[in-house]
């Protein structure tokens, strides 16, 4: 059976509960605050709400039930999606066949973490069955030991040097200097970058991602009912989501998004030089070089010579991260991985403000999650468009 | 290259001593056959029984074929170091206290690519590299990548020195230096390097030929010890319990009795006395004072020997009251090591089957060397082991005992004891 395409779906509503370093608060008061402001900015009754998707790390005990309860939701639709840097594409992609298959009229997708003093170290522990038995016993350094390791295999064979990544780097935080829901709001130059502290060799402190405390939102529903309610909103031309891609790959040097890219474009009948911005997923500035090597702006290895060739900022010739990312805007756990969601919704609805890409119609959104052992298992792209 | 590792200064009896931190413990049941396997010194990963694959980390099925029939089967850990980093943070306290801290990924021979601590002299990636499993403080096996060819140093690396107890420049007590097997500890101790070797002497007025021999090497000392005396061990732990790194405790009494051939339960109990009362009153004693100075500088207290016996896996009927006292010592030698465990003071078990002495008169070769017993113990010490099978008869006892202990029961019982 072919593909079904994601026709008549709208994305709306995009909502970001402002990040906080640390919070005594935890991730259930993020994802009030988030649920509130989705009913309070798309006028849409809570008791409307029919369909809840739920991405978060620190909900334990609870899964997304436990939050119908606690927010007073009924909805005849729930999903939670563990699937953290790719869960912002991949709870859309479950609610948008949600509401096509009439399943549930309006599904507020929602990723919210809190962060306690101590509560990443103790994520991390905690991983998973495989970051307990393998990799956390190791120095316990974390995702950093992992993408310390990815970076200095694929600087060694590709010749990628600390500059192109830095070229990354320094171009989010520029964008997020524009993006008042940025956590980082002093400008970085490439020299302060490569001359930060060491983490993990090659990564050094701007390699890496702040934790914070936070919540990004959305609602799917049918574009009539969109239109109906008056919300701005984009349209799905196409999405593709991987697990545990080449796993024979004896070190991570490709994302699952090669294996289904071609897909992605057919289902949007683009080619890559059509879209105008994409988001990435920013855990660590190799792993954006990846994205644009992994879905076709260029050939795998090109990565550094990409970079170079390319202004990556808004408004630049190669739009990444408008929001600054989460290396600039910081790292609420799952909602990290709605990011590139809200912020592609924003562009595309003319309310990106000053860090708006000029004339935005397309644009793509990867995510790239889960670290359970020695690299990120989930993968998935989604392409939006301008609803005109 | 690595450095040889420098007699340690005095210590600076102003500053507080360190406590110790361990690595991160938690492990899942399945994982726990790495540590299974290490603790005996071998490296070992799953393999499928099915379609062969090796695979890591440890899983309930078989990533290829989805078997269930997963073995552990020993490796040789021959493998290409595809990259490595140097950490310089850590969330972890036991890290960041010894940072920087190198890392690699190892892509082995046999399939998988694992994670390891990488040995100082490996170099830079790509290169190949040999890994083992060891025990690091924790008491959890670790997969480590050592060089393809070690310099003649290279147990004095940092890394590796976390992962092993080895006696080198420590001060260790030998519990009985009357014995063959407690002369030729002291020698073999003394040979590698440790800085003072105390030796109990349990009856002063008997002269026993060795001893004045080992009392004139420069690191002994003679101390007075009776472990069938509460205070004798009480006051010996009082006077060097706090210096003490390594206790090696090769006291035993050895009769060849079984149940009806002595009357009454004088030797039993004697052996009783010393074999478990004895390691329980040193256990009491030396535990915590060895507990407390387990992060105490580069040569800190590290390790508890138990000499026991291969007869504490299954009774041997010939010497049975001497088999049930080393299982007894072998019981409470679990709960030692239980509760050494949070301090990381690793607790070696050593199984030998007959050992070449007087009390072994009538048992036929192969008898275990004293001096092999010896050098199997300081082995082990040096590469992290925890439990000793040195021999060939303890080998074979143990095949025997894994692959079921109720046949082994059996052929042990046919001659009527």
């Amino acid at each position: 059976m072919a593909r079904r395409n994601y026709e008549g779906v709208a994305v709306a509503v995009p909502i970001t509960v402002p990040y906080l370093r640390y919070t005594t608060e935890g991730a259930h008061w993020f994802l009030g605050r988030a649920v509130r402001s989705l009913v309070d900015s798309s006028g849409i009754a809570k008791e409307d709400i029919d369909g809840l998707c739920v991405s978060s790390f620190s909900l334990a005990p609870d899964t997304a039930v436990g939050v119908t309860q606690h927010l007073g939701l009924s909805p005849r639709w729930l999903d939670h999606v563990p699937t953290g840097g790719a869960s912002g594409v991949m709870c859309l992609r479950r609610a948008a066949r949600a509401v096509q298959a009439g399943d549930a009229e309006v599904v507020a997708c929602v990723a919210a973490d809190t962060n306690h003093v101590d509560s990443f170290r103790q994520t991390l522990g905690g991983f998973s069955y495989f970051s307990r038995d393998a990799s956390y016993p190791y120095g316990s350094g974390g995702p950093n030991s992992i993408f310390a390791m990815i970076t200095a295999h694929y600087m060694r064979r590709f010749g990628a040097r600390r500059e192109d990544f830095g070229r990354i780097a320094v171009s989010q935080r520029q964008n997020a200097l524009l993006n008042p829901n940025a956590m980082f709001k002093r400008p970085l130059t490439l020299d302060e970058y490569i001359g930060a502290r060491p983490i993990a060799d090659p990564l050094h402190l701007f390699d890496c991602v702040m934790p914070c405390a936070g919540a990004e939102a959305f609602l799917v529903m049918s574009e009539s009912r969109a239109r109906d309610l008056g919300l701005s909103h984009v349209l799905i031309h196409g999405a593709i989501e991987r697990h545990n891609a080449f796993s024979s790959d004896p070190i991570m040097v490709r994302g699952g998004w090669r294996q289904d890219r071609d897909d992605l474009y057919a289902q949007a009948g683009v080619r890559p030089d059509a879209l105008d911005f994409i988001q990435t997923y920013d855990d660590y500035p190799v792993i954006v070089m990846m994205h644009f090597e992994d879905l076709g702006f260029c050939e795998k290895g090109e990565g550094p010579a990409f970079v170079q060739a390319h202004t990556l900022t808004h408004d630049g010739t190669f739009p990444n991260n408008t929001s600054g990312g989460q290396l600039s805007a910081g790292q609420a756990g799952a909602a990290g991985g709605f990011l590139g969601v809200t912020e592609s919704i924003r562009q595309l609805t003319g309310a990106a403000g000053g860090r708006s890409v000029p004339d935005a119609k397309l644009g793509l959104v990867a995510g790239f999650g889960m670290v359970t052992y020695d690299r990120c298992l989930c993968t998935g792209a989604v392409i939006l468009g301008r609803s005109e | 290259m690595t450095m040889p590792l420098m007699r340690p200064k005095r210590k600076n009896p102003v500053l507080r001593t360190r406590q110790i931190n361990l690595p991160p413990s938690a492990r899942g049941r399945v994982a726990l056959g790495i540590t299974a396997a290490a603790a005996e010194g071998r490296f070992e990963l799953q393999v499928c029984g099915e379609c062969s694959t090796v695979q890591y980390p440890p899983r309930s099925a078989c990533q290829k074929c989805l078997s269930a029939a997963l073995r552990w089967k020993p490796q040789t850990g021959h493998g290409e170091l595809l990259s490595a980093t140097t950490l310089h943070h850590s969330n972890d306290l036991f890290f960041r206290e010894r940072l920087p801290w190198r890392l690699g990924l190892v892509e082995l021979d046999a399939g998988p690519t694992v994670m390891v601590h990488l040995h100082g002299e490996v170099g830079d990636a790509p290169q190949r590299v040999r890994v083992g499993a060891r025990l690091d403080r924790a008491g959890q096996a670790v997969l480590i990548g050592f060089p393809d060819e070690g310099t003649a140093n290279m147990a004095d690396d940092k890394m590796l020195r976390e992962m092993a107890s080895d006696p080198k420049f420590r001060k260790v007590l030998v519990t009985d230096g009357k014995t063959p097997v407690g002369q030729a500890m002291v020698r073999a101790l003394v040979k590698a390097g440790a800085d003072i070797v105390w030796v109990g002497h349990a009856e002063p007025w008997k002269k026993l030929g060795g001893l004045d021999d080992i009392t004139a090497l420069p690191q002994v000392s003679l101390v007075a010890l009776d472990v069938t005396n509460g205070r004798s061990v009480t006051e010996l732990a009082g006077e060097i319990g706090g210096k003490v790194d390594i206790v090696i405790n090769t006291a035993e009494l050895h009769r060849t009795f079984g149940i009806g051939s002595r009357r009454g339960t004088d030797v039993a109990k004697a052996e009783m006395e010393i074999n478990y009362f004895g390691l329980l009153r040193l256990a009491q004693e030396f535990g915590p004072a060895l507990k407390g100075r387990s992060a105490d500088g580069a040569t800190h207290a590290t390790a508890w020997v138990n000499l026991l016996s291969v007869y504490a896996l299954a009774n041997f009927p010939p010497q049975g009251t001497f088999s049930a006292s080393k299982a007894a010592a072998y019981s409470l030698s679990q709960c030692l090591r239980a509760e050494m465990r949070p301090a990381g003071i690793r607790v070696v078990n050593v199984f030998p089957g007959p050992i070449d002495d007087e009390w072994n008169q009538h048992m036929p070769p192969p008898k275990l060397a004293p001096e092999a017993l010896a050098s199997a113990i300081v082995k082990a010490l040096r590469d992290g082991v925890e439990d000793v099978y040195p021999g060939d008869v303890a080998q074979e006892w143990l095949e025997r005992w894994r692959d079921n202990p109720k046949i082994l029961e059996r052929e042990l019982a046919i001659n009527g004891g």
